[in-house]
């Protein structure tokens, strides 16, 4: 039997405010534990909450940019639980009237079709601290560094139909914020945290299956591997006769495997309530077209503009534009070296494997666009061979040479010289007459051997060309 | 025996008559001698206080001083007040050391103005009589067997006993005015978002309002020209700064029109406080005022929605009360549950914990509609009935209270009972106006005591100025603020 997975989202982003959500204290990775947390964070009696305006300005603007409604009269809730590490025993969050309504964003499927998936919201909230239950002796420690912290609660519509379909939903997402630069989304330190509703239902079924809500996904690849054991976990399961229930589970990768948290069939009852310590948030038409003046180009756009204007594959493209700064450093490179075809395949080529292997994102790449770009300038003026500049991007790294000194200085500089060349051809022709007499009987495949011989003893400095033409004229004899 | 207004203080400080160090020792004495009757007190900040009082000298011998500079005051041990305990009249912060000054406290004590401690309330401010501080009772001094009314009432027996000048309040739904017509002074609930509630720790939020409690109206426009104006730390306060509620006392009342709602005068009504209310009215007649009836025909529907609204938000505002962080926590708590039902369970009140589980209940899912929905939908019809009445009068004169104060322990077995005693006071806090209560009678109990009647006066929407020159012409007319108990 064919069974079909049904996956809605819901995206956590950290908003990348200077301060929090509704306290002035600072919101830095990695200050030891409780040094950044004031008076409301603490939940002292007393402390009164003032909405951080930036923290307004960045859901708006994400709202924009995945073509929102935007909440023009937006309703802070408490929402009531008790946890140690929330410290009101609330959070404070939007239930009924989010900033963000109703939008959309479009990802790449595997075979290159576009498909649009729904936004059903995204509301501001205040995070919570931090319980660690290690090192205390049979104690817990609280950490309220994090609390207060402002986050974006991004819901995504029960719209992507696989794991992959989810992935590919999560890195545009993750796009869209970098872009925008109200986050940097990184996963591994929480700024960027999802959460996955995945249920299934028999292939051509309409009513939707019980879901389960998978926690603690923290990459984009645990996603994956969470939503593909979580179906399969289902199916199993309904196969076998059973039934699925209605659960928050925790994906564990070490194991592999998602287990029961609790159940939200006896879920808390959060007793939501509007938050009477803030006025409702009123957005005019003037306050969102300022936003939307700011907007940047998006990873759409960008894309759909690199294949017009530099002839680029749509899957060059692609891959060029969904990191702002992969982008901007592509087109810092097309422009120095006047080659944008020759520069996208060097960005997408030798330097994200560079990257890849050094495990480091563009932003600290060890060769600067300014380099690279010259670098690719030396193989259009044919200073240098294609082959050659490999060797010279080698040598690039772990210091700032410039690329005209190493290639002087390593003796790289490409032979175009036809005497010299033509003696090279000379040499090799004399010291191989087996191969002459077997090339010159027909057998073409030869000519390869001369070349590789040739290259060889020019160290790789040959001009190809040349020494193909030449070769050849002198075979045919 | 007469009262020391703040005002007369002040120009006795100002003619040099004595000294702020003289004025605060005197008030230090008298609390000294009169604090274990009355239980005003939960903490006398005595070397504070002379501190501030010698600075306070200092300040004026330099010139640099206001109208407050050199007054003693006592603040509701509802406000934060940096490095003093701080209890809010509860077991669960018998410990806390408030870390910050609210907003209130950083202004008087910028205006010069000399704390002499922290006054005693109902726990959490949720009460009508103080009975239910966890540190006793407060005597009413003008009969110690009868409560002072709440939950202001450790600053309206210190006014009223002259152990403090002024003293601070906060009124939810009449913890200024009841106490305030039970001890025969004068308290004012401003305008919701007048006063900044920052530092003040709250009980329900959209109803909590800071105000003066003290001996006149001219006194509470002095506090008021010190306490109101915008507050970047509360998103409710609002941003138009406070007028100079002084320049306004003296207006003329020739032509003002008075409103007098026909459900106060109903059923329910003691006969003294009816005829205190009628012969006021007769005082502001012959001021130039003409009365006329008006109608708040949900005001019946003001108690019940409140008991809603109010305990839906403490149950939040008082969630934070969970033994992680500062105050209260159970002994030797098994887990984490545990920690949580026990110092609750024992940090709490039994006053308080009624009205969290009514709270509670009421945000349920399921009561959520019928209860917290409805409550707010009555709380817009409570609105809209003022400001249609707003329409024809300037200001609305009734009771304060149905009756005098009652005895210490009288009304304890029946809340629902004690509840409806602020039928007059609730609405206001609902419609969030601002509202005055001013000494203008007095009944005789039994044992021969005389008690003081309060009478309300209720204005439009921040016309707090008005509402204070109102008052203040009655009472340059008569004298029920000056009269003083027997200590």
């Amino acid at each position: 039997m064919s069974w079909e997975t049904v996956i809605g989202l819901e995206v956590h982003v950290q908003l990348d405010t200077r301060s929090k959500l509704f306290s002035g204290s600072s919101t830095t990775f990695g200050a030891p534990p409780n040094t950044q947390a004031g008076v409301y964070d603490l939940a002292m009696p007393g402390t009164l909450p003032v909405l951080n305006k930036e923290a307004l300005h960045m859901a708006v603007k994400f709202g924009l940019a995945v073509d929102a409604e935007i909440g023009r009269r937006s309703v802070f809730d408490r929402k009531n639980y008790f946890y140690p590490d929330l410290p009101k025993g609330y959070q404070v969050s939007q239930l009924q009237f989010p900033t963000v309504g109703n939008g959309s964003l479009q990802i790449t499927l595997d075979d290159g079709t576009q498909k649009v998936i729904g936004i059903t919201r995204a509301h501001i909230e205040e995070d919570a601290g931090k319980s660690l239950h290690e090192d205390f002796q049979g104690f817990s420690g609280i950490d309220l560094n994090r609390a207060g912290t402002a986050l974006l609660e991004i819901v995504s519509e029960p719209e992507l139909r696989s794991a992959r379909e989810a992935v590919a939903y999560l890195k545009k997402l993750h796009s869209i914020i970098r872009y925008l630069g109200i986050s940097d989304g990184n996963m591994a330190q929480g700024s960027m945290r999802c959460d996955a509703n995945v249920s299934v239902r028999k292939l051509g079924a309409t009513e939707f299956g019980t879901r389960a809500e998978i926690k603690n996904i923290n990459s984009f690849r645990f996603v994956e591997k969470a939503i593909l054991h979580e179906a399969q976990r289902q199916i199993d399961l309904i196969e076998d006769g059973g039934r699925v229930i209605q659960e928050t589970r925790l994906y564990d990768a070490d194991r592999d495997e998602t287990r029961s948290m609790r159940s939200k069939e006896v879920a808390n009852d959060y007793r939501y309530f509007p938050e009477p310590d803030l006025l409702p948030v009123v957005i005019d038409e003037a306050y969102i077209e300022a936003v939307r003046a700011e907007l940047p180009e998006l990873p759409d756009a960008k894309r759909a503009r690199f294949v017009s204007q530099y002839a680029l594959s749509e899957y060059d493209a692609g891959v060029l534009a969904s990191s702002r700064a992969m982008a901007d450093y592509f087109e810092d490179v097309a422009r120095l070296c006047g080659d944008a075809k020759l520069s996208a395949n060097w960005v997408t080529g030798d330097l994200q494997a560079l990257l890849n292997k050094s495990d480091l994102e563009i932003e600290q790449s060890p060769v600067s666009a300014q380099r690279l770009g010259a670098l690719i300038g030396r193989i259009k003026d044919q200073t240098i061979s294609s082959k050659i500049a490999k060797t010279v991007f080698e040598a690039m790294l772990g210091n700032e040479h410039s690329v005209d000194d190493i290639i002087e200085s390593q003796g790289l500089k490409q032979v175009t010289d036809s005497g010299a060349i033509e003696k090279l051809v000379d040499e090799v022709i004399a010291a191989n007459p087996d191969q002459v007499a077997q090339y010159r009987a027909g057998k073409d495949k030869v000519f390869a051997f001369f070349i590789g011989q040739a290259m060889k003893a020019s160290r790789g400095k040959a001009n190809p060309e040349q020494l193909n033409a030449l070769l050849l004229s002198k075979l045919k004899g | 025996m007469t009262r020391r207004t703040v005002a007369e203080l002040s120009r006795s400080l100002a003619r040099g008559e004595f000294s702020s160090l003289e004025l605060t020792q005197d008030y230090l004495a008298r609390i000294r001698a009169h604090n274990a009757l009355y239980n005003a007190y939960i903490t006398v900040t005595e070397e504070l206080a002379l501190t501030q009082a010698a600075a306070a000298d200092a300040r004026r011998a330099r010139g640099e001083h206001g109208p407050l500079t050199g007054i003693p005051l006592a603040h509701k041990d509802i406000f934060c007040m940096q490095d003093v305990l701080t209890t809010c009249g509860s077991k669960m912060l018998a410990n806390f050391v408030a870390p910050y000054n609210a907003t209130v406290v950083e202004r008087f004590n910028a205006a010069g103005a000399v704390t002499l401690g922290k006054t005693n309330m109902d726990e959490f401010a949720m009460g009508s009589s103080n009975e239910t501080s966890f540190f006793g009772a407060v005597r009413n001094p003008w009969d110690p067997e009868r409560v002072p009314g709440g939950s202001s009432g450790g600053s309206a027996a210190a006014v009223a006993a002259d152990l403090c000048a002024m003293a601070t309040g906060t009124d939810t739904g009449g913890s200024i005015r009841q106490p305030a017509a039970f001890c025969g002074i004068t308290g004012f609930k401003p305008s919701y978002g007048r006063i900044s509630r920052w530092g003040m720790i709250a009980f329900a939020s959209s109803l909590d309002q800071a105000g003066p409690i003290c001996k006149s109206a001219e006194d509470a426009a002095l506090m008021m020209n010190v306490m109101a104006g915008p507050d970047s730390r509360d998103s409710t306060c609002v941003e138009t700064p406070a007028p100079d509620y002084m320049a306004t006392l003296n207006d003329s009342l020739q032509g003002l029109r008075i409103g007098v709602p026909k459900q106060h005068l109903a059923k329910g009504l003691g006969a003294e406080v009816e005829a205190a209310l009628q012969a006021a009215l007769k005082v502001f007649e012959s001021l130039g005022a003409t009365v006329k009836e008006v109608d708040l025909p949900n005001n019946h529907l003001s108690v019940s929605a409140y008991y809603v609204i109010a305990p839906a938000e403490a149950s939040a505002n008082l969630s934070r009360f969970d033994g992680v962080r500062y105050g209260y926590r159970c002994a030797s708590p098994a887990n984490l549950e545990d920690m949580y039902k026990r110092t609750r369970s024992e940090g709490f009140g039994s006053e308080v914990k009624r009205r969290i589980m009514v709270g509670t209940y009421a945000l349920s899912a399921g009561y959520y509609d019928a209860y917290y929905i409805k409550a707010q939908q009555i709380r817009r019809l409570i609105k809209q009935d003022f400001d249609k009445a707003f329409q024809d009068v300037d200001v609305i004169i009734g009771p304060t209270t149905p009756h005098t104060a009652f005895k210490v322990g009288e009304k304890n077995d029946d809340p629902v009972t004690m509840y409806l005693e602020d039928i007059y006071t609730i609405g206001v806090n609902l419609a969030g106006l601002p509202g005055i209560s001013i000494p203008a009678g007095s009944a005789v109990a039994p044992n021969g005591r005389s008690l003081p009647i309060g009478i309300q006066l209720v204005g439009n929407i921040f016309a707090e100025a008005r509402v204070l020159n109102i008052a203040h012409q009655f009472q340059q007319h008569t004298d029920w603020h000056l009269q003083q108990p027997e200590v």
